[in-house]
Formats: structure tokens, sequence, C-alpha cells
């Protein structure tokens, strides 16, 4: 870690105040940024743990930073670019301005456009000051020479020249500015989930071009293949209208609260970063999101009658599989198997989440706060397509619960995109049937 | 010999209980800790789902868990005038491979030995008079007290969750508890498990004869339990598939659902499965361990280098090692000189099967779900009367009612056919069975050694074992047989009959995997292999762990004992042997 001289230090908060009062960036925001520690380069090791860069920009047992992970979108794949200071593979030649305007504007250095599966169009609302520390902490992450691999986008979307126009459409450049109204505790939780926590990516609708719907802010998305990201606003059904700021704040911290544990991808934005925030910035994200301003509420449901005879099928199936941790009550054992009454995620219009974690299993975050990392096994091979619909519809119908049905179609569907894999594995996937061949040789 | 890896500060031979036990205590210290596992990983999800893990043909008949005799064998004969033959299918016992070992596929009945059941030797002579041990019964003292022992047993007990009431409170009696135990610094963690209808007429039963029944431990916990590391366990469901299954529901004590959540993200932790430890390697002296050699994966052959080397391996296998490394003398039953191999002992055991009018709901169960007596265990009664040594608890157990293997029919049911198919129909649901579980003691004649004739897949000798009841036992277990009838008579059934232990010991049906001694722990290098910290006489930077240390058996399943052990070793390894490495005790 590289010590500040004291010269450069008073330098860096002059500086950053300067333009704090120049271009109208919120003092708050920077100021309880410079909070987090002097040390410019671990000030920026904690805002990439915000931002979770670590995550996309690191393949499966890939070297830390270097990119290459596969970013499945409704468009094609692409893959993340290397990040470490290699200077011919990684951004080792950028300047701090190049990595400015790469965050804010979704250009990246040579004038091309970055696509949005990069979230600049949430980056674009983190201060400069912020963006200085990141860099200087990536300058200090070992450089790996790995270059970039090639996108797989079908034409017109391979054309980087083609964003220019979803920009236009699409992208709010800006910074993000205070709301007088607010205090400065919920103005940090708003910079922190509207910009470098990019919340919104996943958890706000988007439209059939990858748009986000602003107008529908956190009213649910989609967080990567068959993944529903529930709502995150007042909605008692589907968002966190129902639950504390404390148990919010536990739910990011540790990825569990009594109403719900994390599933697929939220399980690793718990490990690889919510879990590294302050107690103070989990509590002002928490509290922004209790008390956003109301946008236009999204049309309940229609009620559709599950009818006798499938609730009958899904109730005994439910009894067979599922009552062991869930209890026949659905409500689980607090803290240790989910709730599925009343839970968001099991009532998401999009019934991907429910389906995917039936078919392939699921395995909760494991923190060192809450180490045990409690697993759902897979049903995929046990039960089939109209069987999964049949104890879904149930879980989303019985207790007072309410969701669109789902048929054997959707299911297999979902099926379809989730590769089974014949071996047992050991984060959770789909479980092999027990004849299947054992991996004998799994280290 | 493919290159040597790094060295490590402590290297532990095997990963199940007390592998886990002693690399969770010692990695706390900053040292380097290697496990090396001969089976393969496991956890929850996926090796013991709940959507495959009640398999009752895949895992209890056809051995899913289990050692492959293919693989790893011993060989057996109850007497020395006879011919050792390899034992090529399980029966008697059902050692465990793989992360957690046994730990994965036991019951959960969880137990303290008495305090007197430590000083048998002395406590015997004391009260009975030196001929009342007979001459070739080896029992001996095991250089600790049950005082040093407590608070390690409360250790594995909070570890664990286990859910029973308490009998004896720093010397004061509880009631509904086990009033002959030995006393404890607090009660259980968790309430005892919730009754099955069995359990209350043994209960009711017992107490109409004057005995003190009282509910089981259990290593199944009766409520959601996050214990001292922090791991989150769930609440049992009483499926009744715990013993030789895993539990999918973290609901059964095990490595792997009280320890490995916090021990495997340490960073001085690592872990190497399917590799097969062979040899302890010694320096030029032969008093001082470098490693270990192992087989890996590959089958190529490797040599760990380590400074603190600890045989976490089952039961009689750590002995095994030892004659195959040359640590220790081994224990020769002609001459009665030697240590290594010598007081192997194991468990007597019987049943009584009840049959009754009303339901029983059967497999409705838990591992350690059961009512129990203590008043024949251990020097618990006056054994002048009866001239034999030791005891055992009488116990209903209801551990679930799986159809291939757990049933009883009465005595003079049909063996066969379309009789015994309605026979099988009528007593399902109205059946139960009491058990007795026996000591065992350490005779001359009950030992392990090299077999001179069969060789393992490496080309050392398999194991030897030279086992038999003796007149003893025999004796003490139809003492409690005939107890455990009287309760039976008293539970008023249909009808009942005895299934008592008769004859030599067979190998072919399963008892219990209950196998103790072969590195026999004592206060003399004479009689025994470690000394009271489980640390090697012969080679200071060996220890010993399991059920291999025990000088003989006593009337209680062993796991908490083997627990207990663990912990306190770890503790003076801790505190005395890292500070000042070299012989704790003097010999």
């Amino acid at each position: 870690m590289n010590a500040m001289h004291p010269r450069r230090c008073t330098r860096t908060i002059a500086r950053s105040i300067a333009w704090a009062l120049l271009a109208g960036a919120p003092v708050a925001a920077s100021i309880a940024a410079q909070g987090e520690g002097s040390n410019e380069v671990a000030r920026g090791e904690y805002l990439v743990r915000i931002g979770d860069c670590e995550y996309c920009h690191t393949e499966p047992n890939g070297k830390p930073f270097a990119g290459g992970r596969a970013i499945a979108t409704p468009f094609g794949v692409i893959y993340t670019a290397n990040i470490t200071p290699d200077p011919t593979t990684g951004i080792g030649q950028w300047t701090v301005q190049d990595f400015y305007t790469a965050l804010h504007t979704g250009i990246r250095r040579g004038g091309g456009h970055l696509y949005p599966a990069f979230p600049y169009p949430w980056f674009t609302k983190v201060s400069r000051d912020d963006v200085e520390a990141i860099k200087a902490y990536l300058d200090t992450v070992a450089p790996v020479q790995q270059s970039n691999k090639p996108n797989k986008l079908p034409w017109p979307m391979s054309w980087r020249g083609s964003l220019f126009g979803w920009n236009l459409l699409f992208f709010d450049e800006g910074d993000y500015k205070d709301d007088a109204t607010q205090s400065a505790q919920w103005n940090r939780g708003a910079y922190l989930v509207q910009g470098l926590a990019h919340c919104g990516a996943c958890h706000t609708p988007v439209n059939w071009l990858g748009g986000t719907k602003h107008s529908n802010a956190f009213q649910g998305g989609v967080a990567g293949l068959h993944w529903a990201a529930p709502g995150l606003g007042s909605n008692i059904r589907d968002g966190v209208g129902g639950w504390s700021v404390a148990e919010i704040v536990e739910y990011l911290k540790t990825g569990a609260n009594a109403k719900s544990a994390s599933a697929g991808p939220m399980t690793d934005v718990v490990m690889n970063s919510t879990q590294y925030l302050s107690d103070t910035d989990l509590n002002a994200i928490a509290l922004y999101l209790k008390n956003r301003p109301h946008g236009a509420h999204k049309t309940p449901p229609k009620t559709q009658d599950l009818g006798s005879a499938a609730l009958a099928r899904g109730q005994a199936l439910f009894t067979d599989n599922c009552t062991a941790c869930h209890n026949p009550d659905g409500r689980g054992v607090p803290k240790v198997f989910p709730p599925l009454t009343g839970s968001a995620a099991i009532q998401a219009d999009n019934p991907g989440t429910v389906i995917h974690v039936v078919l392939a299993g699921s395995k909760m975050a494991a923190p060192a706060s809450l180490p045990t990392g409690l697993s759902m096994p897979g049903f995929g091979w046990k039960l089939d397509d109209r069987e999964i619909a049949d104890v879904v519809n149930y879980a989303r119908h019985a207790w007072g619960n309410r969701a669109p049905l789902v048929d054997a179609d959707t299911v297999a569907a979902v099926r379809k995109d989730i590769e089974p894999s014949d071996r047992p594995s050991r984060d959770g996937t789909l479980t092999a049937h027990p004849d299947a061949p054992v991996n004998r040789g799994n280290p | 010999m493919a290159n040597p890896p790094k060295p490590v500060d402590v290297v532990l031979v095997g990963f199940g209980w007390t592998g886990s036990i002693l690399a969770e205590q010692l990695t706390q210290t900053g040292l380097q800790v290697l496990a090396l596992e001969r089976g393969k990983f496991r956890d929850t999800v996926p090796d013991f789902a709940t959507t495959q893990i009640q398999d009752e043909l895949r895992y209890a008949v056809r051995d899913g868990l289990f050692q492959d005799t293919a693989r790893d064998t011993l060989t057996f004969r109850n007497s020395m005038d006879q011919t050792a033959l390899p034992m090529r299918h399980l029966g008697s016992f059902l050692p465990g491979v793989g992360v957690g070992g046994a730990g994965i596929h036991w019951n959960g009945q969880l137990w303290r030995f008495l305090p007197e059941d430590f000083v048998i030797r002395s406590h015997t002579e004391q009260r009975y008079g030196r001929s009342f041990i007979p001459a070739d019964m080896t029992i001996q003292d095991w250089g600790i007290s049950y005082a040093e022992l407590e608070p390690h047993y409360d250790t594995f007990d909070y570890l664990c969750g286990i859910s029973g009431t308490a009998g004896n409170i720093e010397g004061q009696i509880q009631p509904g508890g086990n009033p002959f135990e030995g006393p404890r610094q607090r009660g259980y963690p968790l309430p005892p498990l919730k009754r099955s209808y069995p359990t209350v007429l043994f209960d009711k039963a017992a107490k109409e004869i004057g005995f003190k029944p009282f509910p089981c431990p259990a290593a199944n916990t009766s409520a959601a339990y996050k214990n001292p590391l922090g791991v989150q366990m769930g609440p049992c469901t009483y499926c009744g598939y715990c013993e030789w299954f895993g539990c999918g529901n973290y609901s059964k004590a095990s490595p792997q659902t009280t320890i490995l959540p916090v021990l495997l993200k340490r960073k001085n932790f690592s872990l190497r499965t399917h590799c097969d430890v062979t040899r302890i390697n010694l320096d030029s002296t032969g008093k001082r361990a470098t490693g270990v050699t192992y087989v890996d994966a590959q089958g190529r052959q490797v040599e760990q280098p380590a400074s603190l080397v600890i045989c976490c391996a089952w039961a009689q296998h750590n002995a095994l090692l030892l004659l195959h490394s040359k640590i220790g003398q081994p224990y020769d039953p002609k001459t009665n000189t030697g240590v290594v191999g010598r007081n192997y002992a194991y468990q007597i055991t019987s049943a009584v099967d009840v049959f009754f009018d009303e339901i029983m709901n059967p497999f409705m169960g838990a591992g350690a779900l059961g009512q129990a007596i203590d008043e024949f265990n251990g020097d618990n009664f006056d054994h002048a009367p009866f001239g034999f040594i030791g005891g055992g608890y009488i116990a209903l157990w209801t551990t679930g009612g799986r159809p291939i293997l757990q049933h009883q029919l009465p005595a003079d049911a049909p063996k066969w056919g379309a009789g015994w198919k309605k026979a099988m129909a009528d007593n399902y649901l109205k059946s139960a069975s009491i058990a007795t579980h026996g000591s065992v003691m350490s005779y001359r004649d009950s030992y392990l050694d090299l077999d001179p004739t069969y060789r393992d897949i490496y080309g050392d000798p398999l194991l030897r074992l030279t086992f038999d009841f003796h007149p003893n036992e025999i004796k003490m277990s139809s003492f409690l047989t005939d107890k455990a009838a009287l309760i039976a008579q008293a539970m008023k059934p249909r009808s009942f009959h005895a299934i008592p232990r008769v004859g030599h010991y067979s190998i072919v049906p399963y008892q219990t995997t209950h196998n103790t001694g072969g590195c026999a722990m004592g206060a003399n290098p004479k009689t025994s292999v470690v000394n009271k910290y489980l640390q090697s006489w012969d080679v200071s930077n060996v220890f010993v762990m399991g059920t291999s240390v025990f000088p003989q058996n006593a009337g209680y399943n062993p796991t908490g004992t083997v627990a207990a052990l663990a912990y306190w070793s770890a503790d003076a390894i801790k505190n005395r042997y890292l500070k000042s490495p070299g012989p704790l005790v003097q010999a």
C-alpha cells in the first residue's frame, strides 16, 4: 500500500473540494468518501468493492481483473476487458482522464464506444474524486498480459458505432446531484445505489433494446439468464416495503435475513461486494431504498386461478420435496432455510429465478460473518417440466402468495438454457442423477 | 518420486472428525496445516442432498458411503490358532472414506464415558480385589481423568448442538437426565429431540420397574442451531435416514455441518484428497518424524515434509500406519511384549424385539432418538454377585423404519414366502426393539498385527485382526439382555423375544463401528503407545487420535470421548508442545 505524501494528500483534498464547488458535484458524497481513509489506494480498493469490479473483470479461475468473463446479454456474449495495469493488453497506458471518460461517458481510450454491459450509464454518476481513487487502486493490481477476447455479437450490435444512437436514446450522462431536501445519509445512499453500486443495472426493467426504463426505477429486472432481480421499491409483495432498514443491511452484509436469502448472482454480489461495505454505507443504501420518491407503481399481476387439480398436484409435490426445509407453511427456518411465504423472489413476475433454483439448486452467500453457505439441491434430474411447473405454481400461490402462472413449456425453456452437467458439481448447480458416472477424480 | 511439495508445519493423516478438530484448533495459531484424505471431497449438497440420500439400497445395502474392501481391507480370525482371511465384504463394522469420514454416516449417539471408566483397573482392584480381574484381561487405567476431559466434552457438546437433558450439573443431580453420568459444567445446548411413541412406552415401563430412564443425548439438532464457530445447523426433520447416510438437512453433526465452513476459508489450511498415506517417515535416529509419504490420485508417490505428524485415520488404521512405519515396538501376544496393536476391543450388543397391537410410526426417527437407562453401565452397580466386569446402557432407539433392513418379526414368523410377507405387513408398523450396548475389555489375545500372507495394493501387509468375545463379555451381555427383557415385559406388548449375543464373534452381521485400541494411551510406556496427551512415546512429533488410543472400550458409543481427547491433545499441542517441542511426559 503506498503511503501518501502529506503534501500530495492535502493537494488531493483541496483539489476534490475545488472540483466539487466548480462542478456542483455533491460535497456530501466526496467528503463522506474521504472519511473512508486518507490513503487513496485503500479508498480506491474499497470503492472497487462497492462497484463489484473484480467479479465481472475476472473470469472463473482467472487472474484478478484480467477480464475474460463472458457476460450473457440478450444480444449475444460480451467478454469483459483486462483492467490490470498491463501496458499492452490492459489499461496500463490509460491516464486518469481516459479512465474517467470511460466511466463517465462510455467512451474508451482511443474513442471507441463501450457496450453498456459495462454499466457506464450508472457509473456516470461516480464523482471524479472517487474515479481517481479507483484508478489509483487499479494501478497497484498485478499486471496480467491477457488479450481481450472478441465479443460474440451479431451485426449491427457488433459495430460499436451503433452505440452512438443507443446512447442518444437511453444514456443520461452526468454526475450525481444532491437532493437538498434529503439528509446527507440519504444522498450518500442514493449516490451509491444510482452510481457505483449500479443496483439498477439488474433491479430496474430494461426495454427490448436493453435501455433502462427509468420511469420504473428499481421495480425489478433481470440479472442474467433466468435470474429475476426483484424490485427494490416500497412495494410489499415485490419490493423491500416489508423489510426494515436493519434487515436490508443484514441481507447485504451476510446474504440472508429472516425474510430471504441470496441466490445466484446476488450471492456473488454479497460475496464480492456488499459484505465488505461499511455499516455506514450499508445503512445509507438501506435508508435510500426505503425512502425513495415513489415512481409509477407496477400494475399487480392479474389474478389467475390455479385450479384445484393443479393445486393438489403442486401441494403433493411440495410436501414430498420441499417441506423438509421450507416447512408445510412455507415459512422455512428464519436465517437458515429462507421463507417462501411473502417472498419477493418467489412472487416475481419473471419466474426465471424460481425455476432456475428448482432445476439447479442454489447456494447461499458464505461471508465470514455467516460462513455456512447453506445449499439447496437441484431437482432438475428428479422432476420433469410438468412437475416443476406444478410445484412452482403451488409455491407462488399458497399462503397468500400471488404471481403469474407458469407452464411446462416455460420450465422446458429454462432447462434448455441451463446446460446440465453429468458430473456431481461442487457449487450447487444441476445435481446429477445418482446413477450417473461419479466423478471420482475430483480433487 | 515426484518433486517434494513445500514443507508444512502440521500434516494430518485422514480428514474425519479428529482431523477436522485438530485442523481447526491448530490453524488458530497460524500454523500451516495440511490434511491428507484417502477419499474424495464431500459436502451436504450434492453428496447428501435430500433429493437422493434416502436411498436405502444404495447406501445401507450397497455401502454407498463406506470403505471399499476391494481397495482396502483387513484379515480376520477369532483366535491365534486360526489362519486369518481377508474380509472381502463389510459387515460387523463400516469404516468411512472421504472428507468427514465416519462422522458423516454415524447415528449421532453422543455419550461421555463415566469417571470410573478412566481408572477401571485401579477402581476394580480397589472395590472387588485384584483376583476379580481375569489373568488374561489386560485392562489398564487411561492415564487421564474424567475431570481433565470434562471441558473438552463440553466443547464438543456445544460444537455439535447436542440435544439432551443433563443429569448431573456440577454434582447436582438433575431430574429427567442420566443420574449416573459424570458431573458436567452446564446443560446441553439444545433440548432433547421430540419423543417417539415407543420411547414413551419404554420410559413408562422402565419407571414402573424402578429405573431412571432419560432421553439419549443426540447429535441430531432438535432446533436450528448456530455453534460457537458461527456455523449454522438446521432442525432435524426425523426422516429416519441417519445411520449409514449423510444428512441433507444440516441437522446431524459432522465435520461438514460444524467445522468445515469456517476451516476451509482459513488461508493456512489446505486439503488434498485421494491421497493414501503409506508411511510416516523418520530421520536417521528413528526418533523424529520428517513427514509422510503418500500416493496421490495419479498413483505417484509423494514425500510431504512436516514438523508435526498427527494420525487421524480410522481406528485401527492408525495402528497399521505405525506398524508399517516402524514406530513403536509391535505387540507380540506370545511373549506379551511390545505395544503397537495391543488391547484391541470392540462393543458387545444384543436386542429384545417387542411387538404391539398399536401403531408405532417407525418411519419417524432420528439416529439418536431414544430413551435409555444407565443403571447397568460401568460400575454403576455392584458386580460382586455376578462375577463379570463392565456393563452397558439399555436403550430403545427409534432411528427409522427403513423397508429393507429395519424391521422386526416375532420369533415364530415364517422365514420366507407368503407367510413371511404377511408377517412383515402385519408387524412393520407395530414393533420396536430394545438394544443393549455393552463394554468390551482388553485381552492378551485380542490384538492387531501385520498379516503374514495378504498384502494391499501398494504391496504392504494387510492389518490382521485377532478378536473374539470372552466369557466376561458374554456373561455381562446376557445380564443386560435379561434386564432389557424385564423392561420389554413391563411395556405390556403383544409379544417379545430376546436376541442375545451368543457364541463366537462373527465379523459378518453388522454390530457397531466401535473398534478401539491398537495405540493405547497410558502412563506407562511398557503398556501404552502414546502418553496422556496422545503423543507417541517413541517419536515425539507424532500424535495419534481416535479410538485407537482407548486401552479398552466402555459401555458407550465412543465419539464423544474421541472428540474430547482430540480437543485435550490439541490444547496440549498449542499450549505446551509448540512452545517446547519434545516429549511432554518423561517416561
